[in-house]
């Protein structure tokens, strides 16, 4: 009796591994090249670090170095932490295996998510130089430190170990990972290492990073604050957020011994009235065992998922940088003269909590005639490629930034101008168009949200440019009634042989403006911190003046605020003001306790029931 | 009129002296009462100019430009106005004078009024003359460049540095570049004693002016020739008015044939724009073009070169310059704009260095009705 063809195929077909799949490849996770291979390299350790030192409340201080071999297509890359370290047992499995992590399951921010990254970085190296990964770990002082030679067996996806070492360490704990792989290094690129690193550093203050070039320049990215950012929460995931292959998943793996507790236990705002209704209308029992159900239930089960309305997930799992933060990065690697940055409120797009965060910095050093650059970081990490296919650059090029006094060829794509934008977003599951991570995918909400974060930044554009041509009026003026005016009236009597007039009235009449002009003095005493801010406000004009005026200032300790009639709400000082006669000024004031040098350079002031030209504050 | 130590101060200064001193009046007026200072002067563009029916010359119109302290520009010039008025109260009082260049040099001391070119400083010499109604020669301010050049059978008298008046003719008495005409011109300086000739014949470039004397031209024609050199001086134009006041002779312009020396004639025949303000002491509006027009152009088929450009964008600005709206300048610079070409006064030259004295000139102002 032949053989059913079927049963001779069934030999030829094997389980294709996945370490197997991602060798044919690779470019899916991002080594499609070899200058991009490098980037991806020295991205995926550094992510690694940097989650691992936050998981630990350790402040990260990560080395980079990248050194040349004999063969000037292969690098040495080797990036060091001072994290937690490894235990001994998992170091070969943490970095030989793919789709190991911890936190594949985990629905929380996180740079890495799935456990690809690393393990990439070390078959890449496989792959190119048939050299192993050499890691170095140690957990504490009180503990051996481990070296060890790792590789993949790309057939099973086992890591496997081909050396192993106890070796003295100087570093009290941490990890290093070295490898020898095919790549190119560029000096200066937009998509370079030394761009990576420094993006990296802009959107977390909190590392430090020293980066060794091939050429043995040392690159010093410092730390700007002292405090790890709130680690992100865990949740657990939300009906809406789900994917039916992990509700399978879920479900088969479930401890729960009735669908009412899986569904209370397992998800988040699902309450036991919900759960009932849930499963009333999907006509499954409420005592079924989970592990019981069939694919046609789980089917029902996913579709009354999504017909049925609940609260919208936490959203205080997630950890955005803070406004404050992201412009202190920014003021540290670039030179510019005004930076706003704004942090959303975090929101939701199909039971996935998201956070928007955006940032411009206009003026300065930025040069005048290019399209602005975009920095895009998704979860605290900066991405390089693919930015025509991001959500983030398709929010700026949707927007008209000409009325914020920015240039853009027809009003739509990216504008031109001494400007650079910066947006991050931050979420439990970050839409990434692919699995190489380069792109956030278009997503309705987020990109509604990240224009709504843009145009904001835009408008303190605006208003800043506004302010600088009202200053150089202002200046002007100044100029005027000190050095011109006096001199008209002293020729004019000098030639018909008359006093000089009086020069007052004219004066008011020449500036017509009333000009609140605010200065900020730092200073430290007794090692407390202080930011003093005085404004003073100028009537130029012919009538008395009569208004109020608010300052919008940081939280924060403020106090010695002056003069008497004020009062503080909700982060808004508002003075009642006046009345100031013609060419008199008063001054006004308070202090900030405990905010860094420059962390308060710019008093946002606005006035209300004041008429006629005001230079110095914005109408509220 | 003489003042202390010889100093010489002629009605004209006094009256000049006294209108500026108002000015500084005013303003100081303007302070007194708690009013932004401000001047106001004639704005000078094509389409402030308007032709005075007295006169038949364009005179600046009713349009006004307000120079007023509120913005920093204005400021600081009412406060030149001052110090150039100051500075030219102390020439007049003191019997010196200055060039325009040395005025602007003098500026340096003036701090915030210092003038930044001395396109700006004469810029504001011609506000003065427009405010006031006086020329800038009242004011003891002459020009850098001096007029242009005369030959022909004419006799004048001329007071020297000295006070002397020196008389001489200026076919006899003069070499081949003939007589210079000086920065003055006006009857204390300068006076016409007699004119023996028939026409007054002035000639854009000096090529053609040393051509038409070396032909003999002012003798064979008897023609007063005078050099325009480019765009004339005040003091040529000036020089032109008087001698045809003074002879009746009729004044023939022979210029290029493109469209900046057509408003070279128009300086001399209608006024300047720059200088409306004076246009009834500069220009003579009997004055008639000669040529090279375009029609010549095509009717003594001459060498010619393409418009560019700017050619072509002055062409066409002249058409909406109310100056050149008679028939036959439109019908002229259409036909121009239709050629796209141009000649000089020297390409008649294709026929001979005799041809433009004895064919084309005698061809032309029988044309004319001159000869």
């Amino acid at each position: 009796m032949p053989q059913p063809y079927a049963e001779t195929m069934a030999k030829s077909q094997k389980e294709i591994s996945i370490s197997d799949f991602f060798a044919k490849n690779r470019q899916i996770l991002g080594f499609d090249n070899p200058s991009k291979a490098m980037l991806v390299s020295v991205k995926e350790a550094v992510d690694n670090s940097l989650d691992a030192c936050e998981e630990a409340g350790i402040l990260p201080t990560i080395y980079v170095r990248i050194s040349r071999t004999d063969n000037k297509d292969r690098f040495h890359l080797l990036v060091r932490d001072n994290g937690p370290g490894i235990v001994k047992k998992q170091i070969a499995s943490v970095f030989g295996r793919l789709l190991y992590g911890s936190r594949f399951y985990a629905i929380r921010q996180s740079r890495g998510q799935q456990g690809i990254g690393i393990s990439a970085v070390v078959l890449y190296s496989q792959l190119t130089t048939g050299k192993p990964a050499i890691v170095t770990s140690k957990i504490s002082d009180d503990h051996p430190c481990h070296r060890m030679e790792v590789q993949i067996n790309t057939k099973n996806n086992r890591p496997q170990m081909i050396s192993s070492e106890v070796v003295l360490w100087e570093h009290h704990h941490g990890t290093q990972i070295e490898v020898e792989i095919v790549g190119r290094y560029h000096k200066e690129k937009r998509q370079s290492v030394y761009e990576y690193l420094k993006s990296t550093a802009i959107v977390n203050p909190h590392v430090e990073i020293i980066f060794k070039d091939p050429d043995g320049m040392i690159h010093t990215f410092q730390r700007v604050v002292d405090k790890l950012p709130l680690p992100a929460q865990e949740i657990k995931p939300h009906p809406h957020g789900i994917e039916l292959g992990v509700l399978k998943n879920m479900l088969a793996y479930s401890e729960s011994r009735k669908m009412t507790s899986f569904l209370t236990t397992e998800f988040c705002r699902i309450s036991p009235r919900g759960a009932r209704e849930i499963l009333g209308r999907a006509s499954i029992s409420e005592k079924k065992n989970p592990r019981r159900l069939n694919l046609d239930e789980i089917l029902v089960l996913y579709d009354v998922f999504n017909q049925m309305k609940f609260m919208s997930p936490p959203t205080d799992c997630l950890s955005p940088i803070g406004d404050l933060l992201i412009r202190k990065g920014l003021k540290k690697e670039i030179d510019s003269k005004f930076a706003h940055t704004v942090t959303r409120d975090p929101r939701v797009y199909r039971g996935t909590p998201f956070q928007v965060e955006a940032g411009i910095i206009y003026g300065g050093e930025l040069p005048a005639g290019d399209t602005v650059k975009i920095l895009r970081f998704a979860n605290r990490v900066p991405l390089l490629y693919q930015q025509g296919g991001c959500v983030m650059t398709h929010a700026v090029e949707r927007i008209n930034w000409r009325p914020y006094g920015m240039e853009q060829r027809g009003g739509k794509g990216i504008p031109a101008g001494p400007a650079m934008i910066l947006v991050h977003i931050a979420s439990t599951n970050a839409p990434f168009t692919s699995e190489s991570k380069e792109a956030v995918a278009d997503v309705d909400e987020i990109l509604d949200e990240v224009g709504r974060a843009l145009m904001e930044c835009g408008r303190k554009v605006k208003s800043h440019i506004n302010k600088k041509v009202k200053l150089k009026k202002v200046s002007e003026k100044y100029s005027i009634i000190k050095d011109i005016l006096p001199e008209i009236a002293k020729k004019s009597s000098e030639i018909i042989g008359k006093p000089n007039p009086p020069l007052d009235g004219v004066i008011t009449k020449i500036m017509n403006v009333t000009v609140i002009d605010s200065g900020i003095i730092y200073h430290e005493e007794g090692g407390e911190k202080f930011t003093e801010v005085t404004i003073k406000v100028q009537n130029y004009t012919q009538k008395t003046k009569k208004f109020r005026l608010f300052v919008k200032v940081p939280n924060g300790l403020i106090q010695g605020i002056f003069p008497e009639r004020n009062r503080m709400k909700s982060g808004i000082i508002e003075w009642e003001i006046g009345p100031i006669e013609p060419a008199r000024s008063v001054r006004l004031g308070f202090t900030i306790l405990g905010l860094d040098r420059a962390d308060y350079d710019d008093v946002d002031v606005y006035h209300s029931h004041l008429t006629g030209e005001v230079i110095g504050a914005d109408p509220l | 009129m003489t003042g202390k130590r010889g100093v010489q101060i002629t009605a004209g200064n006094r009256e000049a002296s006294d209108r500026l001193i108002k000015i500084a009046e005013a303003i100081h007026g303007q302070l007194c009462a708690d009013n932004i200072p401000y001047l106001e002067v004639s704005s000078r563009t094509k389409n402030n100019i308007i032709l005075d029916e007295d006169h038949k010359v364009w005179k600046y119109g009713s349009d006004v430009v307000t120079r007023s302290a509120k913005d920093l520009g204005g400021a600081t010039n009412i406060l030149r106005n001052l110090y150039t008025i100051d500075f030219i109260r102390e020439m007049i009082k003191s019997g010196k004078s200055s060039t325009l260049r040395e005025m602007y040099y003098i500026s340096e001391g003036w701090n915030k009024a210092k003038f930044p070119t001395q396109d700006e400083s004469n810029k504001l010499a011609e506000d003065l003359e427009i405010i006031t109604r006086n020329m800038r020669e009242d004011f003891k301010l002459r020009p850098e460049e001096d007029g242009a050049r005369v030959i022909g059978d004419l006799t004048i008298a001329e007071k020297n540095r000295k006070g002397q008046v020196k008389r001489f003719n200026c076919k006899d008495d003069v070499g081949e570049s003939g007589y210079g005409i000086p920065y003055n011109v006006e009857e204390e300086k300068l006076q016409i004693k007699s004119v023996k000739a028939k026409m007054i014949l002035a000639i854009e470039t000096g090529g053609m002016f040393d051509r038409l004397v070396e032909n003999g031209f002012d003798e064979t024609h008897k023609a007063i020739l005078v050099h325009l050199k480019g765009q004339p001086a005040r003091s040529t134009r000036r020089f032109i008015k008087r001698l045809h006041s003074h002879s009746n002779l009729p004044v023939v312009i022979f210029t290029d044939g493109d469209p900046w020396s057509y408003r070279i004639f128009a300086s001399v025949a209608f006024g300047a724009i720059k200088t409306a303000h004076i246009s009834e002491y500069l220009a003579t509006p009997q004055a008639r073009y000669l040529g090279i027009t375009p029609s010549d152009i095509v009717n003594y088929e001459l060498p010619n070169d393409v418009l560019s450009d700017q050619d072509t964008n002055a062409l066409k600005s002249e058409l909406t310059d109310p100056r050149f709206s008679s028939d036959l300048w439109r019908s002229e610079i259409k036909l121009q704009l239709k050629l796209k070409k141009k000649s000089e006064q020297q390409a008649l030259a294709k026929y001979g260095l005799d041809f433009v004295t004895d064919t084309y000139l005698p061809e032309k102002l029988k044309e004319m009705g001159i000869i």
